[in-house]
């Protein structure tokens, strides 16, 4: 399997400096016939937190794959500002044999760092999702959320400036769901890296983002762009107050409307 | 025909005294003891057919007629038991091994090579998969003569029977390992712009290992299989312990005959069990294969 070469036919004109990944007029149109993806024009800001909601099949995990160079658009073009990314699929996907330490040291070790900064970048990340302890465990002895928190550590050694995110946290129970946010969030806020999530939660979407895509299915569409006007960072009471309700209503609305 | 009364069957109440024993039976016994209860129906198993076969040889056969199948007392008296006769056998059980072993060794690395090398491409997998089944599905026997016209009747030929009947488990397990390395770690390589060096070393065979494992565990017993069938059929060079099964037989030397086989099969037991437990100490930690005894 390829990179998808991201840089073929890009509308140049729009990677300014302030934009980080830029959606050109993307068309996804699968082999049998069925258009997931139908005209989406996008920009993701630097240092800006885009999330996007939808239902299911109406290809929000196909752009963001589009945009890590896994698919590749029928039509139009998706551009990165930067080479420097890091991805967060659904699933923690981590190496079973490996320990915590030898799976955050992957990105980096493929990347042929050198040793010793690629151990201590790897300890640092670590330390930062709060698996200090556990280092030296397999994947199978942790809990769905600990997993997810190595996905997250592995991503960060190598700094990313874009962190691409696919439904993250779908798989976990309500509570770590909420860490995780938590944890998330807070990792946002210090690293200042540019996000695109992709979330079937609307909460979730208006408690991380600065911005929330909601997207039609069938063909996918962009139903509407909503901006959090939230400050950073937030605290997870931000969830108690009223204008969060609010916005919740606001994108639950605009998604119902979508499907109807 | 009068049916009984149905009568009501109590229903778990408040006075029913809650269930407290520990559930599993096997639970809270002392080590020992479940050691012992695993060993009683082997070991029940055993005698029986040790009664089995002493029965056969003393009420079934005719005095003239036990050389047939003599009595398991005797062949471990005038056989097992007797140096002069178990020492030629396990000198030819060396030379066996040291066969299979050099044929073992071969058949895991052109196994695990072809395994390989089929998964690189669909059309490599397309040239080379019906020559594996070919392999696989002809009767060792058929080739044999063939072998020898080819190779000579001594050591070569030996060695490549046991090659030929071990590469097929490898060679379909390995691939089949390749084949199944999950999809999102295959991802996460190709997004960390892994060299093929590396998504071959370090995602696709440590994650076929579990399979290899097990293609490799078919193959030590069947090389085994393999080693005793060279001896019997490529007599030059050092005698082999399938070499002395056919000596045995025709001098009708059923005791040494039977010993032989005991050996034989002891042997093909311990390399099997040996791989089982080789497999557990690679993989066992992280894949569920290495669990399985």
């Amino acid at each position: 399997m390829r990179l998808a070469d991201t840089t073929q036919d890009v509308d140049a004109r729009r990677l300014t400096h302030d934009v980080a990944i830029a959606f050109s007029t993307v068309v996804k149109r699968f082999d049998t016939g069925t258009v997931a993806l139908d005209g989406i024009d996008l920009d993701v800001h630097r240092g800006d937190f885009v999330a996007v909601v939808g239902p299911s099949g109406c290809g929000k995990s196909t752009l963001l794959r589009m945009a890590a160079g896994l698919e590749r658009p029928t039509d139009g073009s998706v551009a990165l500002a930067t080479d420097s990314v890091g991805f967060i699929f659904q699933e923690p996907t981590l190496l079973p044999w490996r320990t915590v330490r030898a799976n955050v040291e992957l990105s980096a070790e493929l990347g042929r760092g050198d040793a010793a900064v690629r151990r201590a970048r790897a300890a640092e990340a670590i330390a930062a999702v709060g698996l200090d302890g556990f280092a030296d465990q397999l994947p199978r002895s942790l809990s769905g959320g600990m997993k997810m928190r190595v996905s997250l550590a592995r991503a960060l050694t190598l700094a990313p400036e874009v962190m691409l995110l696919d439904e993250p946290f779908g798989a976990l129970d309500e509570l770590t769901r909420l860490d995780m946010q938590v944890e998330l969030h807070s990792l946002y806020s210090r690293k200042g890296f540019t996000s695109m999530f992709i979330t079937h939660s609307v909460s979730e979407a208006v408690y991380l983002a600065n911005r929330v895509v909601v997207m039609t299915a069938r063909p996918g569409r962009i139903a509407s762009v909503i901006d959090i006007d939230f400050p950073h960072p937030r605290s997870p009471e931000l969830r108690f107050d009223p204008k969060y309700t609010e916005y919740v209503a606001q994108i639950s609305n605009s998604l119902h409307g979508s499907t109807r | 025909m009068t049916e009984a009364p149905v009568l009501p069957r109590p229903i778990v109440s408040a006075r029913t005294p809650a269930v407290t024993e520990p559930s599993g039976p096997s639970a809270r016994r002392p080590r020992t003891v479940r050691v012992a209860a695993g060993l009683l129906f082997p070991v029940l198993s055993l005698a029986g057919a040790l009664v089995l076969w002493s029965a056969v040889s003393w009420f079934v056969l005719s005095p003239e007629r036990q050389f047939l199948l003599p009595p398991p007392n005797r062949v471990l008296t005038q056989s097992l038991l007797d140096w002069k006769h178990l020492s030629p056998m396990l000198e030819a059980l060396a030379v066996t091994a040291r066969v299979a072993l050099v044929g073992f060794v071969v058949a895991v690395l052109v196994g695990v090579g072809t395994g390989v090398l089929m998964s690189r491409a669909k059309w490599i997998e397309r040239i080379v998969y019906p020559y594996a089944v070919v392999l696989q599905v002809i009767p060792i026997l058929a080739i044999v003569p063939l072998i020898g016209l080819w190779f000579g009747y001594g050591m070569t030929a030996r060695t490549l029977v046991c090659v030929l009947i071990a590469a097929f488990p490898i060679i379909t397990n390995t691939h089949f390992g390749l084949q199944s390395v999950d999809r999102g770690l295959h991802e996460l390589f190709t997004l960390g712009r892994a060299s093929r060096w590396d998504r071959l070393v370090k995602l696709e065979l440590r994650a076929a290992l579990p399979a290899v494992l097990t293609g490799i565990r078919t193959a030590s017993g069947l090389v085994v299989v393999g080693a005793i069938i060279g001896d019997m059929f490529f007599a030059k060079g050092e005698p082999g312990i399938g070499t002395l099964l056919d000596v045995f037989r025709s001098r009708l030397q059923s005791e040494d005959l039977i010993a032989a086989i005991v050996i034989a099969s002891l042997f093909g037991v311990a390399v099997f069990s040996a791989f089982g437990i080789l497999s557990r100490l690679l993989v066992g930690s992280w894949h569920a294969s290495g669990h399985k005894s």
